[in-house]
């Protein structure tokens, strides 16, 4: 197992200086806020694309950002190799947007070409012919995790397809998510996930944070905190979404 | 030269004519100013009517992310010293509000316009300026606005060949790399306090270092330029290094930084630092922007900030704590529909004062400063807000639709 509770919990905000364009930071605020509140010690490190990525993390997080950052980010973290021994050594990755895409084995980058990605996640992304996807979403959490509702802002031109070893994130009920046509939103596998999500999408759902906390701590339930404007937030969402503009 | 060019064509002056028509009819309606409307029904009788209105003005254009319509302001104010000068004052910004402007100072010398990011190129083309004021760039409404730095390179290829002088700020790399490709530029070192937007060279993508003031690319080398001008604390260096005293009525850094940019221009024109700076002092509020308002026996005064950039730059101009602090927020169309970027802006700046949350995205307002472990109050409108707050200054912050709920609400 993992010495989380010897050094506290490891909190890595990858490449900000690419990656950081569409509020995603807000995840890392919103997981490192969660963890103090249950009494535990954090250490955020953020990485930028010329330093190397540290191995020995327990959460990574990952944020969109706009197509040329993408490509940098994506040449970088291939020629760095640490997130994929992290994930090898057990890490929880979360990743947004332009960061999904990357986990995923290819996506189309700013120049048109087909890139590699970093192979995590069973994914490949292409540009979508269609208009950009932008609005509130609504959709629901696949059942194994247990989790309510998940509602986001997405703001993408991608299309994600999912391989047989990538399980759908959330089914969507309102909005685009993968836009693969298969209803699909983010994929996962064990402990890697990626979602189409802003919002950020931490702070429209706090139980994403706890989750990740509850599998990097190897528990199965947190002490409380008040959920009370998370609550009404994300329940003001949930009714736009439902009924868009 | 400006002024004595040959006269507007009939069909330019009907165009004018019809628009000036239009213009009256929607602000009888109650429906704001008119200049929009009046400017689209202008240009529709006659497309070239922007360039022709221009042909008989020196023409200065000023465009940013932020501060552009208070810059334009102080320019105005500045040259109003060489002689008459029209602009867009209200910042109608995109090419029907600019033509409408226009068409109301057929005896101006100088045309101070600004411009919305997007259509920079296009008035460039239309308008051949004399001058051109760059401010800075920076992420903004990302839900419908271009990339930021595809803006900077748009501006970059609008301006190859320009025979405007270029008034750009050094500190800010993505307006380097926008300015860097006209002829005659004058580097102002203006400040940034927003960095997040710049840690990538726009050249060659390679990641900035930052010493100090300075930046450079590792890779390629592409630098900070030298400034001939610059903002120092409360001074402005002119190009002789003589350093003139700033006093404005408008609060914060970043006003220094456009009134330093103001100065540059205006002396592009032969007007002195001194007499221009002078004139710059006039100003009080822009578009009702940091207007100190009475209600309800509070003195609220009213800051717009639209983007992460604006809300930095907003922080540092505040009364220190117990100072009460109103922040309301929309996310209409106008704003962007995205409040993803509240999370981009530093909240426990705030700590110490008396907060309370008003706007459309209240809630949103409500969980990110929950996160920043702050103490706020969330309220169903300006009014609960202002009789909640201890009397005495109040700063309320908003951003663009949340800023006009406001002035319709509390304004004089």
């Amino acid at each position: 197992m993992r010495s989380t509770s010897q050094n506290g919990l490891r909190l890595v905000w990858v490449y900000p200086d690419l990656l950081s364009t569409y509020g995603d930071q807000g995840n890392v605020l919103v997981v490192e806020r969660r963890a103090r509140q249950r009494g535990l010690e954090v250490s955020r490190l953020d990485v930028r694309s010329d330093q190397q990525i540290p191995t020995s993390g327990d959460v990574y997080l990952i944020g969109g950002g706009e197509d040329r950052p993408q490509r940098l980010a994506a040449e970088r973290l291939m020629r760095d190799g640490g997130l994929n021994r992290a994930v090898a050594n057990g890490a929880i990755v979360f990743s947004v947007c332009a960061g999904y895409q990357i986990l995923g084995h290819e996506f189309v980058n700013d120049l048109g070409q087909r890139q590699q990605g970093l192979g995590l996640l069973d994914v490949v992304s292409t540009r979508g012919e269609g208009a950009r996807c932008v609005g509130d979403v609504l959709a629901d959490i696949d059942e194994r995790l247990a989790l309510p509702p998940l509602t986001g802002f997405e703001n993408h031109q991608g299309v994600t397809h999912l391989g047989p070893t990538a399980r759908p994130f959330a089914r969507v009920r309102f909005g685009n998510g993968n836009g693969a046509g298969d209803g699909f939103e983010g994929a996962y596998s064990d402990t890697v996930f990626g979602t189409y999500m802003h919002g950020p999408v931490m702070a429209r759902n706090p139980h994403i944070a706890d989750h990740l906390l509850k599998l990097a701590l190897d528990v199965n339930a947190l002490p409380p905190v008040n959920d009370q404007w998370y609550e009404a937030l994300r329940n003001e969402r949930i009714a736009a979404a439902t009924q868009p503009a | 030269m400006a002024g004595n060019s040959e006269p507007l064509s009939p069909r330019a002056k009907l165009a004018v004519t019809a628009g000036r028509a239009a213009a009256a009819v929607s602000k009888a309606a109650g429906r704001g100013s008119g200049s929009v409307i009046g400017g689209k029904v202008a240009l529709r009788l006659d497309p070239d009517l922007l360039s022709r209105l221009a042909q008989h003005l020196d023409v200065i254009l000023v465009s940013a992310t932020n501060g552009k319509t208070t810059t334009t302001r102080l320019i105005a104010e500045a040259l109003r010293a060489a002689g008459p000068v029209v602009s867009n004052a209200l910042g109608a910004n995109m090419p029907a509000g600019i033509t409408s402007a226009l068409a109301g100072g057929s005896d101006a010398r100088y045309g101070v316009i600004e411009v919305d990011e997007k259509y920079l190129a296009g008035v460039a083309r239309d308008t051949e300026p004399k001058a051109i004021a760059l401010l800075n760039l920076s992420r903004d409404q990302l839900d419908r606005a271009a990339e930021t730095r595809m803006l900077a390179e748009k501006w970059r290829e609008g301006l190859t060949g320009s025979k405007a002088v270029v008034i750009a700020n050094a500190d800010d790399p993505l307006i380097v790399w926008a300015a860097s490709s006209s002829p005659n530029v004058v580097w102002v070192a203006a400040g940034q306090e927003w960095k997040d937007d710049a840690w990538s060279c726009p050249s060659c993508g390679g990641v900035l270092q930052r010493p100090g003031d300075d930046w450079v690319c590792g890779e390629c080398g592409f630098r900070r330029p030298v400034p001939s001008w610059a903002l120092n604390g409360d001074y402005v260096l002119d190009p002789h290094g003589a350093a003139w005293p700033i006093q404005l009525q408008l609060p914060g850094r970043a006003n220094k930084a456009n009134a330093a940019t103001s100065a540059a221009v205006a002396a592009t024109f032969g007007v002195p630092p001194q007499v221009a700076l002078e004139r710059m002092y006039q100003v009080q509020a822009v578009a009702g922007r940091y207007d100190v308002v009475t209600f309800q026996e509070r003195q609220l005064r009213l800051l717009l900030a639209k983007n992460p950039a604006g809300w930095l730059e907003t922080f540092s101009l505040i009364d220190p704590p117990p100072t009460p602090v109103i922040l309301s927020v929309n996310a209409r169309g106008a704003d962007g529909t995205d409040t993803s970027w509240l999370w981009d802006v530093d909240y426990t700046r705030l700590a110490g004062h008396p907060i309370c949350v008003i706007g459309d995205r209240k809630l949103d307002l409500a969980v990110r400063l929950e996160v920043a472990g702050l103490d706020f109050r969330v309220c169903a409108d300006a009014d609960e807000a202002v009789r909640i707050s201890p009397p005495g200054r109040i700063e309320v912050i908003a951003n663009y639709t949340a800023f006009q709920d406001l002035r319709r609400r509390v304004g004089n």
